[in-house]
């Protein structure tokens, strides 16, 4: 849209107005839904009261900042979402790199099928029935694993109030819901591998193990590498879903297992806080951001053509 | 078989046949102690198959079903119209997004992607749907909130871009408006990727139960996944919902796990039928430009 076109924004919406047209309703949509809550982030400098609005209410500086990290919940939330994403997402790509392999290279069609149609089940089920489930395994008194615990012998788990628990748990049930999504993911890229580099290699006396090793892993590398840092590039948002269906509201959890994303929300529908959301919402954006920029650029390095932007 | 491909084989049976079995579990006994009486599932935990088969639960749901078939049918009305205006709209922009005769496509492509790179945060979104769009307690709170994924516009944009440009020219060159050509000639051609996205977009209103915590107050316009969880919560809520007058009677644990399958039901009965979508859907997203 430069100056000396004269004109040229206007003769070019002219020129394909259906098409310009066609695009109004989405545009008009993250106008309304997505960017003017991005001028919100006002509200993370105000002193904010539903009367006046997000754009009237009156300043005050960074104290709502201020509030946040003295509070202490900054650090404790940062390191809570930082840490748990960290582990979903090593053990999210070390289980679905090896479960795509396996289903690529093994015999044992219907075997193969069915365990793949299993393992994509849970994706289908809201975080909600997952903590139903949770809740027949785990409850004191007459959950599944206690009933088989005390029948050994052994003390029953008071999963809801012991924090170390949920360090295990929590990384185990993400594996659990999202192992066949990503399972499907890393097949695909395993698909679009030559078959004949496969067949010479077997030609050439290659075992499966040294096929895997020097031809599958190498081909995958990229794929990984990019999955990875667009984890990466995620880790500062929580699974908010499954946080709060799973532990909610829970006291002696609260320390733990509390994220940004529950803080936030906690705050607004709790306590209606939104001195501490909003700073803390703008804390999590901006760091998303920086963190994204960051992910990006190293994709760039790696390969340009798997950069997002 | 050489010595190897048989120890790699019965590794992979193994470690495939455990996690399938972990996954799968879970389920099988949502589903098994559902039937089991309360008296079982409470003296000896949650059976796969029950010992003291019971009905009662299903019993006291069917027989007032009242509030939970109205949360189904909020459930279907905003999965169905839901899905159909966001695929329509979704695939309407991909397609805008293709034609090299827009000049701008670059950068309207990038206005929708750069929502997924900086957002308002929580709370001036909450403030907006509320106080400035005014639709708390409204059901085109419960379809429009999910409504769009930029991922998904960008895969059908990688879809139809797949479509050689001369086809859309040529009905261009012969007459055929824009909006024509793209649904007479391209909706039908993406068929395959519109059954698979729109099969995620109804999944995602399904599952759906965060819009209606945040946005809807009405009991009467809850969908089913929101009404779950809070019946999950509250066994006072499960008493209410099949009018039972007292909580003595009444078996707790295994209403909840009925309640649970009545409503995830319809998912585990198509399962079959729709994974392979959403198989070639995970493809068509991994597969990039």
């Amino acid at each position: 849209m430069k100056l000396r076109d004269g004109g040229g924004l206007f003769r070019e919406l002219a020129r394909n107005r259906t098409l310009y047209l066609m695009f109004v309703p989405i545009a008009l949509y993250f106008l309304l839904f997505a960017y003017l809550p991005m001028t919100g982030i006002v509200m993370a400098f105000k002193e904010f009261n539903f009367r006046d609005g997000i754009w009237l209410s009156p300043w005050n500086g960074v104290k709502n900042f201020k509030f946040f990290f003295i509070s202490g919940k900054a650090l404790q939330v940062t390191a809570n979402t930082f840490f748990y994403n960290f582990l979903f997402l090593a053990l999210y790509t070390l289980f679905s790199v090896a479960v795509a392999i396996f289903v690529a290279e093994m015999k044992g069609r219907y075997f193969k099928k069915a365990a793949q149609s299993f393992m994509f089940l849970p994706y289908f089920i809201s975080w909600v029935v997952v903590s139903a489930m949770v809740y027949n395994f785990f409850n004191y008194d007459t959950g599944t694993f206690n009933h088989l615990i005390a029948a050994l012998g052994a003390k029953p788990l008071n999963l809801y109030s012991t924090p170390a628990d949920w360090y295990f748990l929590l990384p185990f049930l993400y594996v659990w819901k999202w192992v066949g999504f990503g399972s499907v993911l890393y097949l695909a890229a395993i698909m679009g591998i030559d078959p004949e580099i496969y067949e010479a290699a077997t030609i050439d006396g290659a075992s499966v193990f040294q096929r895997i090793r020097s031809i599958t892993l190498p081909s995958l590398r990229m794929t990984m590498t990019v999955l990875v840092l667009l984890g990466v590039g995620r880790i500062m948002r929580g699974e908010f879903d499954m946080f709060w269906q799973l532990i909610g509201n829970n006291g002696p959890l609260i320390d733990s297992t509390d994220i940004i994303d529950t803080l936030v929300f906690r705050s607004i529908m709790g306590s209606q806080d939104f001195a501490m959301a909003s700073a803390a919402g703008l804390y999590q954006s901006l760091l998303c951001l920086a963190i994204i920029l960051l992910a990006n650029a190293l994709v760039r390095r790696v390969d340009e053509d798997y950069a997002l932007f | 078989m050489s010595a190897d491909e048989v120890s790699f084989n019965v590794l992979g049976y193994v470690f495939l046949g455990l996690v399938g079995l972990v996954t799968i579990y879970p389920f099988l006994v949502l589903i098994g102690s559902s039937f089991a009486s309360e008296h079982e599932l409470i003296t000896k935990g949650y059976p796969i198959i029950p010992a003291e088969f019971s009905l009662k639960s299903y019993g006291l749901i069917f027989s007032s079903p009242g509030k939970i078939a109205r949360a189904y049918g909020v459930t279907i009305f905003i999965t169905v119209v839901g899905t159909l205006v966001s695929l329509f709209v979704s695939s309407m922009s991909a397609y805008v997004l293709t034609r090299r005769s827009v000049k701008y496509r670059r950068k309207l492509a990038f206005f929708i992607y750069f929502t997924t790179l900086f957002s308002g945060g929580l709370a001036p979104y909450y403030i907006v749907i509320v106080s400035v769009l005014h639709l708390k307690n409204s059901m085109l709170a419960l379809l429009l909130v999910p409504m769009f994924n930029v991922m998904y516009i960008l895969i059908l944009k990688n879809y139809l871009r797949q479509i050689p440009d001369s086809l859309p020219e040529a009905a261009v060159i012969d007459g055929a408006g824009e909006f024509r050509i793209f649904t007479r000639i391209m909706l039908p051609m993406s068929k395959p990727a519109l059954a698979s996205i729109g099969l995620f977009t109804a999944l995602i209103y399904w599952n759906d139960w965060w819009t209606a915590m945040m946005f809807m107050d009405r009991e009467a316009l809850q969908p089913l996944q929101y009404l779950l969880y809070r019946i999950l919560s509250s066994v006072n809520l499960a008493a209410n919902i099949v009018n039972s007058a007292t909580l003595i009677d009444l078996p707790k644990e295994s209403l909840k796990l009925a309640l649970t399958v009545v409503s995830t039901g319809p998912i585990l009965l198509l399962y079959p039928f729709v994974q392979r979508f959403f198989v070639k859907g995970v493809a068509l997203g991994a597969v990039k430009e």
